[in-house]
This record gives C-alpha cells, sequence and structure tokens, in this order.
C-alpha cells in the first residue's frame, strides 16, 4: 500500500526522474571524478545560481546526462565545455574560460597582491627613515 | 591633486557603473547564441504521427517559427490562444518542438485547445532542446529563409512582442 | 487597527530621527549642551516607537492578519508560530523593518556607553546615526512599506518559502545583521572625528570596543548562515560565493582589517587616515551589499523579491552617504601624516601586511561578484564566475595572510630584534610542517601539496596562538599575566586555526556519492553502510513528506538512523528536501533524498564529511575572542573612571 502511494505521488511529481535513473556511475574512479568535478562547474540555467550538481530540474538532469555521455564518448574537458558553451554562451560554465577578457580576471589575484606589497614597501621604506623611540602610548 | 581624493573617485566610478547596471535589465535573461548563426540541425518524429519525421531542412525557404512547449509548461497555455490566432491568419508557419513531454498528452492538449503547428516535433528526451540551447519553455526562434537564426524569445509571445521583435526583424531582412 | 499603529509609529520614528540628526550635530557645531542631549532623548524614543512598529507587525504574523499584504505574502495559517514570528524578518520589507530596529538599538547602546566620550563627540557620532535612521525609514516609508493593506484580505496566505521555514530563519539574520548594522557605529564615530577633527588616538581607542562587537556578531552571523545552508539546502554545500553570501563577507574582511587597524592606531598613533578609510569602507560595503541584495541587479538564490525602484533609492542613499563621508576624508586626511617611525620586522609592519592582504581578499570577492556585470555592459557576452574562480582567487592573499597571522603575534612594537624572534619560532615552525605531513598522512591515508599546505597553515596558528596562553599559565607567581587584549587575540587566532583546518580537511577527505536505493538495500560509503529500511509518507503541520528511514552501520555495529525527507509544501508546492544528518566533531554524515526513480527507489545523495564542524567551531571561537577582548581591564576600569569622577563631582557640589 505505501509503495503504490508513493509511486502515485511520484506521478505528480515535476521532475522527469518518473522513469530514468539519475545515478550517473562510472566504473572508473578516474572518470567519475571528472564527471563529478564536471557537473560541478556547469550552471543550471533553470536555476537561480546552483550547478547542476545541486540541483533537481529537469534541465539539470537532461544536462548531466549529456555529459556522462561525452564522457563515455571520449570527449575531452575541453570539448564538452565547447558543446556548453555553443549552445549556452560562457554563462553556463562557472569556471570563466581563459579568453582575452577573462584572463585579467584569473590574473587579478596576483596582480592585485603584487600591487599591495609595492605599495606597502614604499609605505615602510619611509617609516624606517623615520624616528623609532618615541612615547606615543595612548594618551588620555 | 589630494591624493586623498582617489577613494572618492573609485566610489564614484563604481555608482555610476552600479546606475548603469540597474537599467540594464533583468540579469536572468540569456541571448541566444545562435543568432545570426544557423539554426541547429535536427530531426524528430512527429508528435501526432511517429512515423513521418520534421526537421530543419523542412523549415528552409521561408520564414519559420519554431516554438518550444509543452503541457507541463504554465506560459505555453498563456501564449497559446495568439499562436492560433496567428497561426489562422498565415502570417509564418509555425513549428512546435514538444519538449520532455509525454506524448499521449500533449496530443490530447493540442486536441482540446487546438494546434498551431504546422507540425510538432517530439523531443522526448531533451536533446534537441539542449542542442537549441533551450532552457525554459516557452521559447520562440525566427528563423529565416536560408536557416539561420534571427531573434529567440524567451516567455510568452503577445501581440505587441510579435509586432515590435519578430515582424520588424522578418522586414528588414526581407527587404532584399 | 494594530497595522495602522504600526504605520504610525513609524512615521514618529522618522520625525524623531530628524530631530535625532539636526539638533546634536547642530547642537555640537554651537557646543550648546540642551540641544546636544536632544539627540539621547531622541534615540530612545526612536528605538521605542520601531520597536512598537515592529511588535505591531509580529502581532499581525501571529494573529493571521491577512489583509496586511506583507502578511499575505509570506504567512499561512498553518504555520507553525515560530516561523510566524520569525516571517516577519523573511522577506524584503520585513527585514528592512529588522534593520531599522537594530540601528535603533545601537544608537541607543551607543548613547547608554558613552559617558566617556566628550559630549559634542558622542552627539555628532548620534547625530550620524540619526541620519542613516531617517534614510532607512524613508526608504521603507516610501519604498517598502510592511504595514500597506490588501483589500480585500486574503483568506490564506501565500506561505513563507519552504527553504525559510527552519530555526536558522530566526537566529541568523538578526545575529548577521546585528554584525552587519554594527558597523555604522565605526563609521559614525570616523564621521564624528572628521568633522570636530578631533583625530588623536583617543578616538581609536572609543572606537575599537564597538567594532569588535559588530565584527563578533558578524562572524556569528555568517558562520550560522553557512551552517544552515549546509543542512537546509541538502545538498552538503557550506559556502557557494554566491552575491548575498559575497555581500556579507566583505565587510566581514575589511572589517577584520579595521580592527587590527584601530590596534596600530591606538598603539602609535600611526595610520590614522587610512584607519579612517577602513571604517568608511566597511559600513559603506555593508550598504552595498543592502544595495546588491535588494535591487535585482544579480541573481541569486538569496536575493529578496527586486524592484530596480527600491534599487535607486538605495544606490542614491548609498551615494550621499559614501561621497559624504569621502569629502570629509579627503579634507582632513592630509593633515593626518604623523612622524613616528618602525623598524622593517616589526608588529606594525605585520599590521599593514594584514591590512593589505584582506584589503586584496575584498576587492577579489568584490571583482568576481561585479565582473560578469562589467563584460555584460561592455561586450554584451554573459560570463559565470563561480566557485572554481573564487576558491583559486581567494587563496592567492589568504595562505600568505594566513602563515604571517603567525608571527606578527609575537613581534614586538616599533622595532623586533631578530635573534629572539627566530629562535622563538623555529620549534613551531618545524612541528607545523610535521603534523602537516602527519594528520592528512596518518589519519586518513592521503597526502597533497595542497593537503600539507593547508594542514601544517592550520598547526602553525593553533601553535602560535598558543604561546601566549600556556605563557601565561606557566609564569612565575605574582608576575603579571596576560591581559585580556592579548588572550582575546590568542583565542581569536586559535579560532582562524580550527576553521582552516576543518576547510582543509573537508574539501580534500569529504566523499560524496549520488545513489540509487530502494528499501531493503544497503550501499557502501566511506567505510559506512547505508542500508534504506523503510519508505513511508509523514504528515507535517503544512507540508506532506516522504520519508526514508536510513540505518548506518560500521563494520555491522549500529551508528545511527537517520530519516531523511522530500517534502512537499501545501501552499507553494514546490518540492524541498530536508536531510538527514548524523553530526560529530570528527565528522558528518549526511543523506538527502534525490528523485524517485521508476523502479520504487529514489536516488539518494550520501555525504561523508570529516571536520566540517570544525568551519563553525572556528568561527565561534573567534566570536569567543573578540568577547574576551572587549572585556579587557582598559575598557571596564574607564567605566569605573567615570563613575568616581561623577561621584567625586557630586560630592564637591554637595
Amino acid at each position: 500500500m505505501q509503495r503504490i502511494f508513493v509511486l502515485l505521488v511520484a506521478a505528480f511529481l515535476m521532475s522527469s526522474a518518473a522513469a530514468i535513473d539519475t545515478d550517473k556511475r562510472f566504473d572508473d574512479p578516474k572518470l567519475q571524478a571528472r564527471y563529478e568535478q564536471l557537473i560541478s562547474e556547469v550552471r543550471c540555467l533553470q536555476c537561480q545560481n546552483q550547478s547542476i550538481k545541486d540541483s533537481n530540474v529537469s534541465l539539470a538532469a537532461d544536462l548531466r546526462r549529456e555529459i556522462a555521455r561525452m564522457i563515455e564518448e571520449g570527449k575531452t574537458d575541453e570539448e564538452i565545455a565547447d558543446f556548453l558553451v555553443v549552445r549556452y554562451g560562457e554563462f553556463a560554465l562557472y569556471r570563466p574560460r581563459s579568453t582575452g577578457k577573462t584572463l585579467v580576471l584569473w590574473l587579478a589575484p596576483f596582480l592585485l597582491v603584487l600591487f599591495g606589497v609595492f605599495a606597502l614597501a614604499r609605505v615602510v621604506k619611509h617609516r624606517m627613515s623615520l624616528p623609532i623611540d618615541d612615547d606615543s602610548e595612548t594618551k588620555g | 591633486m589630494n591624493r586623498y581624493l582617489w577613494p572618492l573617485i573609485a566610489v564614484v566610478a563604481l555608482l555610476i557603473f552600479l546606475v548603469m547596471g540597474l537599467r540594464h535589465g533583468d540579469p536572468r535573461a540569456l541571448p541566444s547564441p545562435f543568432i545570426g548563426k544557423p539554426a541547429p540541425q535536427f530531426e524528430l518524429p512527429t508528435l501526432k504521427n511517429p512515423e513521418v519525421s520534421i526537421g530543419t531542412e523542412h523549415m528552409a525557404g521561408n520564414y519559420a517559427l519554431v516554438n518550444v512547449w509543452a503541457t507541463w509548461c504554465v506560459m505555453c497555455r498563456a501564449e497559446h490562444g495568439f499562436l492560433l490566432d496567428l497561426a489562422k491568419s498565415g502570417a509564418i508557419p509555425i513549428y512546435g518542438i514538444n519538449w520532455r513531454d509525454s506524448r499521449p498528452e500533449a496530443i490530447r492538449w493540442l486536441y482540446e485547445l487546438g494546434d498551431p503547428y504546422l507540425a510538432s516535433a517530439y523531443d522526448e528526451d531533451g536533446r534537441v532542446g539542449i542542442d537549441w540551447g533551450v532552457y525554459g519553455a516557452p521559447e520562440t526562434f525566427l528563423v529565416d529563409p536560408e536557416g539561420t537564426v534571427i531573434y529567440k524569445h524567451l516567455g510568452p509571445l503577445d501581440p505587441a512582442i510579435w509586432q515590435r521583435e519578430f515582424v520588424s526583424r522578418m522586414n528588414d531582412g526581407g527587404a532584399d | 487597527m494594530i497595522p495602522e499603529i504600526g504605520q504610525f509609529a513609524l512615521i514618529l520614528a522618522l520625525s524623531l530621527a530628524i530631530c535625532q540628526t539636526v539638533f546634536p550635530l547642530v547642537g555640537a557645531h554651537r557646543n550648546d549642551v540642551a540641544m546636544m542631549g536632544v539627540g539621547r532623548t531622541a534615540a530612545t524614543g526612536q528605538f521605542v516607537f520601531v520597536g512598537i512598529a515592529f511588535a505591531c507587525l509580529t502581532y499581525a504574523f501571529v494573529a493571521d492578519d491577512f489583509s496586511v499584504l506583507y502578511v499575505a505574502n509570506h504567512s499561512q495559517l498553518a504555520l507553525p508560530t515560530l516561523y510566524k514570528v520569525s516571517a516577519v524578518w523573511g522577506a524584503h520589507e520585513g527585514s528592512l523593518l529588522l534593520w531599522i530596529f537594530i540601528i535603533t538599538a545601537w544608537t541607543v547602546a551607543v548613547s547608554r556607553f558613552s559617558s566617556g566620550l566628550p559630549e559634542a563627540f558622542a552627539a555628532r557620532v548620534i547625530g550620524v546615526l540619526g541620519f542613516l535612521s531617517v534614510g532607512f525609514l524613508l526608504f521603507a516609508l516610501l519604498t517598502s512599506n510592511p504595514f500597506d493593506r490588501l483589500i480585500p484580505a486574503a483568506a490564506d496566505g501565500g506561505d513563507l518559502n519552504p527553504l525559510l521555514q527552519d530555526p536558522g530563519l530566526a537566529i541568523h539574520p538578526p545575529l548577521l545583521y546585528i554584525g552587519y548594522v554594527g558597523f555604522s557605529v565605526a563609521f559614525a564615530f570616523a564621521i564624528a572625528a572628521m568633522i570636530s577633527g578631533d583625530l588623536d588616538q583617543r578616538w581609536a581607542k572609543w572606537t575599537r570596543p564597538w567594532t569588535t562587537v559588530a565584527w563578533m556578531f558578524l562572524t556569528l552571523g555568517i558562520a550560522l548562515g553557512s551552517w544552515w545552508a549546509y543542512y537546509e539546502l541538502g545538498w552538503g554545500g557550506w559556502w557557494f560565493w554566491d552575491a548575498v553570501e559575497n555581500a556579507s563577507f566583505m565587510p566581514w574582511l575589511i572589517g577584520t582589517a579595521l580592527i587590527h587597524s584601530l590596534a596600530v592606531t591606538e598603539k602609535r598613533g600611526l595610520f590614522k587616515s587610512w584607519t579612517l578609510l577602513l571604517a568608511i569602507t566597511a559600513f559603506s560595503l555593508s550598504l552595498l551589499g543592502t544595495f546588491l541584495v535588494r535591487s535585482g541587479i544579480i541573481v541569486s538564490v538569496h536575493a529578496f523579491a527586486t524592484d530596480p525602484t527600491r534599487g535607486f533609492f538605495i544606490l542614491t542613499f548609498l551615494a550621499v552617504v559614501v561621497i559624504g563621508a569621502l569629502l570629509l576624508y579627503a579634507w582632513r586626511a592630509p593633515s593626518l601624516d604623523s612622524d613616528v617611525g618602525f623598524g622593517l620586522l616589526s608588529r606594525e609592519t605585520f599590521l599593514l601586511l594584514n591590512n593589505v592582504l584582506l584589503v586584496v581578499a575584498t576587492a577579489l570577492v568584490l571583482i568576481g561578484t561585479l565582473a560578469p556585470l562589467v563584460i555584460e555592459m561592455a561586450t554584451g557576452g554573459k560570463i559565470s564566475i563561480g566557485p572554481p574562480w573564487f576558491n583559486v582567487a581567494f587563496l592567492v592573499p589568504t595562505i600568505p595572510l594566513i602563515i604571517l597571522l603567525g608571527l606578527g603575534m609575537h613581534t614586538a612594537w616599533r622595532s623586533q630584534d631578530k635573534t629572539p624572534w627566530t629562535r622563538m619560532l623555529r620549534l613551531p615552525a618545524i612541528a607545523a610542517l610535521v603534523l602537516g605531513v602527519v594528520i592528512p598522512l596518518f589519519i586518513y591515508g592521503r597526502i597533497s601539496v595542497l593537503l600539507v599546505v593547508g594542514c601544517a597553515a592550520a598547526a602553525w596558528i593553533v601553535v602560535m596562538s598558543l604561546i601566549h596562553p600556556i605563557r601565561s599559565l606557566l609564569r612565575e607567581k605574582g608576575t603579571a599575566g596576560i591581559t585580556r587584549s592579548v588572550l582575546g587575540m590568542s583565542v581569536a587566532h586559535l579560532g582562524m586555526g580550527f576553521f582552516v583546518l576543518g576547510v582543509t580537511i573537508v574539501s580534500a577527505f569529504g566523499i560524496e556519492s549520488d545513489r540509487a536505493l530502494r528499501p531493503g538495500e544497503t550501499i557502501e560509503v566511506a567505510g559506512y553502510e547505508f542500508e534504506m529500511r523503510e519508505l513511508r509518507n509523514v504528515e507535517g503541520p503544512n507540508f506532506s513528506a516522504i520519508e526514508a528511514e536510513i540505518e548506518i552501520r560500521k563494520g555491522g555495529d549500529f551508528v545511527a538512523t537517520l530519516r531523511p525527507q522530500k517534502r512537499q509544501y501545501l501552499v507553494q508546492k514546490n518540492w524541498m528536501t530536508e536531510a538527514g544528518i548524523r553530526a560529530g566533531l570528527d565528522k558528518d554524515l549526511f543523506v538527502a533524498l534525490g528523485d524517485q526513480l521508476g523502479n520504487g527507489g529514489w536516488s539518494v545523495r550520501i555525504q561523508y564529511k570529516p571536520m566540517i564542524r570544525f568551519i563553525w567551531l572556528g568561527a565561534l571561537i573567534m566570536a569567543l575572542g573578540g568577547l574576551i577582548a572587549i572585556t579587557d581591564k582598559r575598557y571596564r576600569s574607564k567605566v569605573r573612571k567615570t563613575a568616581t569622577a561623577d561621584a567625586a563631582a557630586a560630592e564637591a557640589t554637595a
């Protein structure tokens, strides 16, 4: 009786999973790891900022299935990313690819740290030249 | 210049940018990457008769609307009336892609509500939807006689959008 | 009737806020004691009336008054009472009212505890806070009134978003806002100081405890948010670099930099203008965060129902506040340069490094959050910047910061002798490296460069943070022990070490497995057996659910029974997953139901999360460190001194 009810409830589910096994498993752990990495970096376009790994909507399940298929067919990560970008644009990838515009993005952390340390070096150098001894304890 | 004015300058620049961002529109709207490019080729069994197939080949030679729809899509029902009117007026052939749906339900839906489509392709597993970059129904694509995607609209169609976005583009292209 | 009282109370609060702004600021300018005194009274009044408004809104929720639009949209007859109360701040209008309530509470606190401040200075602080209140009250009354009526009233409400129907909603926003809003106090102190020109070290000393308290609450608020997301969203993540998360994190990063910068300014009178700038920036980031979250400019699962009109209002207010502050800054800062120096190896240098790296980290978070919008407006193409970029980018300034953290604590002010310094840190450094290799290798059986770096860094911070307290415990009788300030610092840094350890271990050794399970089946993940014993239906107060009973065993021995659910809420009809979690300090076992499968089974996501609790424990300990620091006798004796002085004065005039 429980089972029947459960199956009836399933009929009301929005998600398409009724007949499809959403569980994608590769026997090869390396492929599995690649799969999991890829799906964690693809945006679920029907959602408000979630990866297709974390989302249950039909499009997410479809995209996971396609990615699993492509891995099985031997496509590289680059080719899989291209597949998605051709259809959905760069927006679909959470990892911005290193093209001209995004190169700045990937370099930004290093550039900023260098800039900061450089500015700091100037300040410290200046301070090293000033008298250290003083009675600048907190007044009042 | 007073070097302590730099933070102020940076903030003013940021504020201007944010104002522009506010006026920019819906952050979730995704323009189709196919605009200006050939429509993704497909061939699928039709909804009503699995023996017959329908695809991009059949659309060539005329402007065509490709409308992605499903029975579970509430907004598709909202635009259905307009699609029927459009089909009746003969302004443009409308092809449907029935996306991730149940065949019997879809057939019954068209029977009950009317069928504006010359034919509907039955995209059971959503592959063709993915090939077209569909992420939410209803989506409507405007394809030119050479098979290039001119425009994509996400959401239900109405007469205003039809005139403003679709008719204007057909007139621009059709001028030659 | 009650909503109208609430509405009226808000209008009264607005007029009091205007008084609270005008009178003290003018009074301070003219040195008019009576005018300045108005500030405190107005602040209390404003607090009372906003409190009344808040109570009225709460009443409307608890009494199911669906003639109030906000209540109709976010509540429901069958909603449990706890959630009716917390639903008050569950959406835009109500959470804005909470914001306002909290800023009035902070203002009252400032007026109560500011006896040690010169009257004019305190008056200006209260005046600035009043100005901020005016802005927010106008925002509420003009664009986001929680008391708008719905005529005719709805029979039942649209229900609170199921994701929010959780005790987490009762505590996360209040704690977060107390912190977020609390930076307005440091901001007000900065403005007051810039207006009066009183920018000696006393200003830093006064600002410090207020900043630390705000920082403490923000730490707790963010940690709670992370923990809540972990167990509520059902997918086991604890931080997604979502725009709204970033909006709260940026003020925290700058707030941390501010606390450290204040230390330098208080101790040596250095970097006053820089500290001022940080104080302005921290609160500006709070305002910016409010804007990002409520304007619709950015996509987020977290964003409030959005509206560009509101966005324009906040942006205008933000512009007025920040531009005003920065103009004052540009005016005053040039005269603040001091002439003292310090050596290359000194605490000052380390604290400067701390500031530089924290500011870089903040800039990176800001860039990652806004860059998609910039690129879209510049080129028309849309890109996404998510965890893959943030995780890498954020580590670049943070790894050096963590290493330097251990060193700075033990470096003397002004100039540190190199020899005793290197001698002191040699042993801990070796211990840290050893532990960095031992912990992952022997406890978890694997090793990698990032793992060793993470574990070594965590061990390093823990060891270095313990040096001061241990020395104090082992000291000779009669000699001075550790001050609360130093103890607080040590504890806070210790918390940081725990945090780093938790993040490193769970990121490296966490296991996630999506599997199909049918009743009666068992699968093995991470050395544990998970058996689905039963699937059944359960009814909640306002939802119906499918519950799986999952028994966990290790090597045959019983470990726990978990009951993950897939719920459908009656009104909003969306499905939600409620995870089953077996929590422990050493690891979490996490099971969530995914989708119904055709064969009677379900897809389940099973996760093994080692040491994930250390993440939030670390944050908790950090906050504790802050608490310890503000109970330092410097701050307590001030109150006592003032009381004694008052008593002496009273006697003299008797």
